[in-house]
């Protein structure tokens, strides 16, 4: 007999069939709880933990409110329209010969400087001598340095006091704030970032497009051509993967180079003069051909799976229908490849905003990706703010390019192979 | 070069039959240059005819239809379509309806958008597209179903748009490879009717292929059973069911007890058998070699009659163990020992006063030589 819809079913022995069903799967999920773990773990440490770390070093500002606690204190409810009295001046003397004691100044004063370029220099002089000074402080500091006699100076003080900064996300796409709060473009000798955006955004494009247009015909054979033989390509296709980046990257430092064996052939053929040979690499040109070289396979992978799955009858089909072959490839064939094509694209011009070995081997000035930046701020200016504002661009540049293509084609379709 | 001569003549001969619709003349194939998958096909086609192409996997039959297609080009030989030669045609010009197995619906396009295509490629007014388009949906009685995507059809619906696009542009020429296989039963002897049904109506030439004999038997003018590359039999349903001229048509359609012997004297028309197990047998002599030759005796299962008292008669009487009685609704399937055949099938219907047989009996079976042929071995 049916039992009726309110008495909730149980099993035989009167348990709750829900409980009964969960208290069975437990075993499973624990299972492969354990089994994703090891790795589970690992992407959290190495994966999610770095990356919320960038994302708040982009905005952290932790270096005037904990090395200047007390100014910032005594210039609490200063209007800033004469200079700050000397309680604040006597609060700056304390805070810097603590961090001078404490020899920890040199945050604080590159943290400035990045705002008002020759702060690190009147930090350091004054830390120098700030033992040795006496009251009045207001005098005695002036006297050291101009800059404490500027109004500017203690309202960047009172600004930089905020646990949160836009000022590196501001200075990633050439901005500044001025001492009033107001949006200004850098000057224009400083002005570095949003051009090295867009060179990397258009050249990823032409890289991405240049996959495509060298992997379609690639793919297609692939898909067509009986398993023995496609097995051979699809190897020759996957050769790639198996030899470093760097070797394949040096690679095409000696073939395109102007002693390389591209010039030398193109000389030695009659085509170009000696000493009008291409210059080729550490360029844009570098770039490009080195990078479509090494994504190609990005591209053919997501196109070839797809094409895979589409039946030759469809071509046949179309043909006995009466369309010509082109007709038919263009409103057969190329429809049914388009989430491959969006698979492939997104796949290789997410990759290639982000690449960083090839830009900075065979790039030269011209051919730098903002990644070559990226790394400039980490181990030469040594910015980590400005570096990590520039990093979480590019990751929020790749987030959007993911949902337009969820949004358009689904991430359920692509698959690799 | 004695072939091509043969087949000049052959192909004179058609232009002035000039009746013919289409032509198979000596037609081979093969793919590897070692092996032929099509071995000198011939087969004539009237305007008009139903004709199914039929045979196991691997025959060559649907590389038959393939060259008629045009996406397979003959190693040797002649296709013919009203009299032309269409060898050196693309398929886009052949101007041939074609049903694939898996209908080769365009996924990404509606039905009518499906049934529209072969008609913007011709140039078709929008008027006319749509008006030929709303036509040929309600031929297949989909005419609610336009603006779906194949993908949201069922298999039989898929099929009939399939068949509605193949004749959309009024093709008089219409080929299928194997529509129905993907269809379950009861679907397929439904969209068997509704093929013949629409063949009957608008009267255009249709080539089968199939390897399903009972679709073939139901539907077709006329049957070319295939095996091995060549036409074993061209003929109609009923010739080729009760008149199978070799072993391999006799045991590929329809259901078939065989008795293998040899040959040990000819009577007239009849000839006379001694099986492997020693009892002679009369069999009708159609593919039996001379006095001593092997021969296979096909038999059908509904053709054996129980002898259950002496008022029938027949010119072959044996007797038979029952091993295995087996009830399919309309009829009974016994399986009997007869002349050393452990395998001899019986087939009698579930009407009033049939014999109640059970496993262990041992009954008398006849039948006469008419229906007993001796094929080859």
């Amino acid at each position: 007999m049916s039992e009726s819809p309110s008495s909730p079913l149980t099993t035989a022995d009167g348990v709750p069939l829900k409980v009964s069903l969960r208290r069975a799967v437990r075993r499973s999920k624990i299972k492969a709880l354990l089994l994703v773990s090891p790795l589970l773990l690992f992407l959290i440490i190495a994966f999610v933990m770095p990356i919320f770390d960038m994302l708040w070093r982009s905005v952290d500002n932790p270096e005037v409110s904990t090395n200047l606690s007390r100014t910032v204190e005594a210039l609490e409810g200063w209007e800033g329209d004469a200079l700050p009295g000397e309680p604040a001046f006597a609060a700056l003397v304390e805070d810097l010969q603590e961090g001078q004691q404490a020899r920890n100044l040199g945050l604080l004063s590159s943290r400035l400087n990045y705002e008002k370029s020759g702060m690190r220099s009147t930090i350091n002089r004054t830390a120098r001598r700030v033992n040795a000074l006496e009251p009045p402080y207001r005098d005695a500091l002036i006297d050291i340095n101009d800059t404490w006699g500027e109004i500017d100076t203690w309202k960047l003080i009172q600004r930089e006091a905020a646990p949160l900064t836009m000022s590196y996300y501001l200075a990633a796409i050439d901005r500044q704030l001025t001492v009033d709060g107001e949006i200004v473009k850098v000057p224009d000798h400083l002005e570095i970032h949003v051009a090295l955006f867009w060179r990397t955004f258009w050249m990823s494009a032409v890289i991405t497009g240049l996959t495509l247009l060298l992997g379609y015909p690639i793919a297609f054979l692939l898909s067509n051509l009986p398993l023995r033989h496609s097995n051979l390509l699809m190897i020759l296709v996957l050769l790639p993967f198996w030899t470093s980046l760097l070797v394949r990257t040096t690679t095409w430092i000696a073939i395109l180079q102007s002693q390389g064996v591209l010039n030398d052939v193109m000389v030695a053929i009659g085509v170009i003069a000696d000493e009008a040979r291409w210059q080729m690499i550490h360029n844009k040109t570098g770039t490009i051909v080195a990078m479509t070289h090494i994504l190609l396979p990005f591209m053919i992978l997501p196109l070839y799976s797809v094409m895979k799955t589409i039946p030759p009858s469809y071509m046949r089909a179309a043909r006995s229908l009466g369309g010509r072959p082109f007709l038919c490839f263009r409103r057969i064939y190329f429809p049914l490849t388009i989430p491959g094509i969006a698979a492939g694209g997104i796949l290789v011009f997410i990759l290639s905003i982000g690449y960083y070995i090839t830009p900075a081997l065979v790039g030269g000035q011209s051919g730098r990706f903002i990644t070559n930046y990226i790394a400039y701020h980490m181990q030469t200016s040594l910015n980590w703010g400005l570096a990590a504002a520039i990093a979480s661009i590019l990751l929020f540049v790749v987030i959007i390019f993911y949902l337009v293509f969820n949004r358009l084609i689904g991430v359920d379709k692509v698959k690799l192979g | 070069m004695n072939d091509s001569l043969e087949v000049e003549a052959d192909v004179r001969e058609t232009k002035d039959q000039g009746e013919c619709f289409a032509r198979f003349v000596n037609v081979q194939k093969s793919y590897d240059g070692v092996e032929l998958v099509v071995k000198g096909f011939n087969l004539d086609i009237q305007q008009g005819e139903f004709v199914t192409l039929l045979g196991p996997s691997g025959s060559g039959k649907t590389t038959c239809l393939m060259m008629m297609a045009g996406f397979e080009t003959p190693t040797h030989g002649e296709i013919l379509l009203k009299g032309e030669q269409i060898s050196g045609l693309p398929p886009h010009k052949r101007g041939i309806g074609m049903v694939f197995q898996n209908y080769a619906l365009f996924p990404h396009m509606t039905v009518a958008e499906n049934l529209a295509f072969p008609l913007e490629v011709r140039h078709l007014s929008k008027d006319e597209t749509r008006k030929k388009v709303d036509r040929a949906l309600a031929m297949v009685r989909l005419e609610e179903f336009g603006d779906r995507r194949p993908a949201q059809l069922s298999g039989g619906q898929q099929q009939r748009v399939a068949l509605a696009r193949a004749l959309v542009f009024e093709p008089e020429l219409v080929l299928m490879d194997e529509p129905l296989g993907a269809l379950d039963k009861n679907l397929r002897e439904e969209m068997q009717y509704e093929i013949k049904r629409i063949h009957a109506s608008l009267g255009v030439t249709m080539i089968y292929v199939t390897h399903d004999q009972t679709e073939a038997l139901t539907m077709s003018d006329r049957i070319a059973v295939f095996n091995d590359g060549i036409v074993q039999q061209l003929a109609t349903p009923e010739t080729l069911y009760e008149e199978p001229e070799n072993a391999f048509v006799a045991y590929f359609i329809g259901e078939n007890n065989r008795l293998q012997g040899e040959v040990v004297e000819h009577i007239g028309d009849d000839c006379q058998v001694r099986l492997d197990s020693g009892d002679i047998v009369l069999a009708k002599a159609v593919a039996a070699g001379g006095v001593g030759a092997r021969t296979t005796l096909s038999l059908r299962p509904e053709r054996v009659s129980i002898l259950l008292d002496e008022s029938l008669s027949f010119d072959n009487c044996f007797e038979g163990h029952v091993k295995e009685v087996i009830y399919l609704g309309d009829h009974l399937r016994t399986r009997l020992a007869v002349c050393g055949n452990d395998e001899f099938i019986l087939k009698t219907p579930n009407a009033k006063g049939h014999p109640n047989l059970r496993p262990g009996q041992t009954i008398k079976v006849g039948w006469s030589s008419k229906d007993c042929r001796a094929l080859d071995a």
